[in-house]
């Protein structure tokens, strides 16, 4: 659960959100929609822990700050747009690493972690690229590793920026059922931020906008939510 | 640990075994492999034999080694930390804010009297580790503050460029001696460290490795990147911190006995990552440090068997282990 109270944010003495409020539940897929620069990275990565905001509080599962980097990384996960290709990495290795918060000095990988590891390839439906090298997969192969990462990191939370930006039509949608799935079925707070609206229409449950300076949260599936997503866009109708 | 892997550190450990025992043995008075471990076990009849092997040779082989290990172990963190291929042990100016201490004792000395045989050898380590500390202690407080990782790559990068052009003002000011001294120090040498300060050295090698090991965890994240690492539960202020100290004891280590020795530590951590095919650092730290000894042990039996600066050699062996592992993986790999 990600709850915003009286968030401000922006670059420099720019404002770009202004005081903020808004409740992002368990079990549901948000999509954090606006038009270019109007902050969407800014708020996501500041909730990730990546950035700050100017005023206000970001509460995570009832915390509003964290002891260590690893708590944090225990509560919230974090995908972004950055190709990763690691040569010489296995996919499982790299979603091992997921697993992080949770193993001794060395990073080394129990029986336990090791099975939700294979589970969140099976997720992602990875599982047979888990002794894949990185540097042999295209970027929507990558991707689902990455998120099959996050999954591994079994937090509550999971921010996305821009996940479908690399896909093409098919995955884009194959993507957000996924992400759909996961938010419904596993009880996890998902978090995306995108620039397609149509896609983020039909498959979030939430459209939380950015119409500069202030975000509203809107239920996807309401008629008016697709009157109001337009005209921040200043197009017609959508 | 998969077979292939023990396979592999098994090969290296005997291989490096063996170019000890060569290492031993080469040298203006030849000796064979069979004498060398006579020697090494009491068994030799010959006092001057014996004299020569343990007293002078065992103890430059093991310089060789240590000195493998710490430059290389250093240069797979600098690559790991920067995310770059090129990155090695001396990018953060290790050598330079060495060789600038160095530069002032040697160029000083003469004027407080003159300082010469075991004296001056001991000035010039204590110089390049004092010089090399501060260096490394500057970047490592801009790091608590600077964010993005290529800013400190950057100014660490200024920071030795610097330095240097303070150093060639200091050679063309000074006298022949001195510079002939400076330039034969910049050429590097195994064989400056005498027995007792050998444990010095080993020393301060171990507290880098000890660092280095403690950081294999933060390093593994770091290959994703530092923005990843930290919402993976990478500590970005302690990790940074640990991995600048450790470079700084161990390239700063090296700088200060034997001088800048090049090359290994840029080409070594790729070498090991093509033999142990493997990213993880688990596997990379005791593979580039058991490469690194080899390589090494190798380069000073060249530097003996031509009688040349060991730099020369570690230059000329390394720039082709690097060519060939960029043209072998088309795209260098960190």
């Amino acid at each position: 659960m990600i709850e915003l109270r009286n968030v401000s944010t922006g670059y420099g003495s720019r404002e770009l959100v202004k005081n903020a409020d808004a409740l992002f539940a368990p079990s549901t897929l948000t999509a954090l929609t606006g038009r270019n620069g109007s902050g969407k990275s800014t708020l996501l990565r500041a909730i990730a822990g990546l950035g700050k905001i100017t005023s206000g509080d970001i509460v995570v599962d009832g915390k509003t700050r964290f002891s260590s980097a690893a708590e944090r990384a225990r509560s919230i996960a974090f995908v972004n747009t950055q190709r990763v290709r690691i040569a010489n990495m296995r996919c499982r290795d790299l979603v091992g690493l997921g697993r992080a918060p949770y193993t001794d000095w060395a990073g080394r990988l129990s029986d336990h972690d090791n099975n939700i590891v294979e589970g969140a390839l099976a997720t992602v439906g990875m599982s047979e690229y888990s002794s894949r090298s990185l540097d042999t997969m295209s970027d929507g192969e990558c991707q689902r590793v990455m998120i099959a990462r996050a999954l591994a990191q079994d937090t509550p939370n999971i921010l996305l920026d821009e996940p479908t930006s690399f896909l093409d039509l098919p995955n884009r949608y194959q993507l957000m059922e996924l992400l759909g799935k996961l938010a419904h079925e596993q009880g996890k707070t998902i978090l995306l931020s995108t620039h397609e609206l149509d896609i983020a229409l039909a498959c979030a449950d939430n459209i939380a906008l950015i119409d500069t300076p202030e975000l509203k949260l809107l239920p996807a599936s309401e008629q008016s939510t697709r009157q109001t997503v337009a005209e921040c866009f200043g197009i017609g109708r959508l | 640990m998969k077979g292939r892997t023990a396979i592999m550190f098994i090969t290296l450990a005997t291989l490096s075994a063996l170019l000890l025992l060569v290492d031993i043995g080469a040298g203006t008075v030849k000796l064979s492999i069979g004498e060398v471990a006579d020697a090494l076990t009491g068994r030799c009849d010959n006092p001057a034999i014996s004299k020569i092997v343990i007293d002078i040779r065992l103890t430059k082989g093991i310089v060789a080694m240590i000195a493998g290990i710490a430059l290389s172990v250093s240069g797979l963190q600098m690559q790991t930390l920067f995310r770059n291929p090129l990155a090695g042990p001396y990018v953060l100016g290790v050598s330079s804010g060495a060789s600038l201490a160095v530069a002032l004792f040697i160029l000083g000395a003469p004027l407080a009297g003159g300082v010469t045989g075991t004296a001056a050898s001991i000035g010039m380590t204590g110089a390049a580790l004092v010089g090399s500390g501060i260096v490394l202690a500057l970047i490592a407080l801009a790091g608590r503050r600077i964010k993005d990782i290529m800013v400190v790559l950057i100014l660490g990068m200024m920071i030795s460029s610097g330095i240097s052009a303070i150093v060639q003002i200091l050679q063309y000011m000074s006298n022949d001696e001195a510079l002939k001294s400076f330039v034969i120090w910049t050429m590097g040498s195994l064989g400056n460290v005498t027995g007792e300060q050998l444990p010095v050295f080993a020393g301060t090698i171990s507290a880098g490795l000890v660092l280095a090991v403690a950081t294999i965890k933060p390093l593994n994240l770091l290959l994703l990147g530092e923005e990843y690492a930290v919402t993976m539960g990478y500590d970005r202020r302690r990790s940074r911190t640990m991995v600048l100290v450790s470079t700084a004891l161990l390239a700063g280590g090296v700088t200060a006995f034997c001088g800048p020795i090049g090359f290994i530590g840029l080409a070594l951590p790729h070498v090991a990552r093509m033999i142990f095919k493997t990213a993880d650092h688990r596997i990379l730290i005791p593979g580039a440090a058991l490469t690194g000894t080899a390589v090494m042990l190798g380069c000073d039996i060249v530097s003996k068997l031509f009688v040349v600066p060991i730099n020369a050699v570690t230059a000329l062996a390394g720039i082709p282990i690097v060519v060939w592992v960029v043209f072998r993986n088309r795209q260098i790999a960190v």
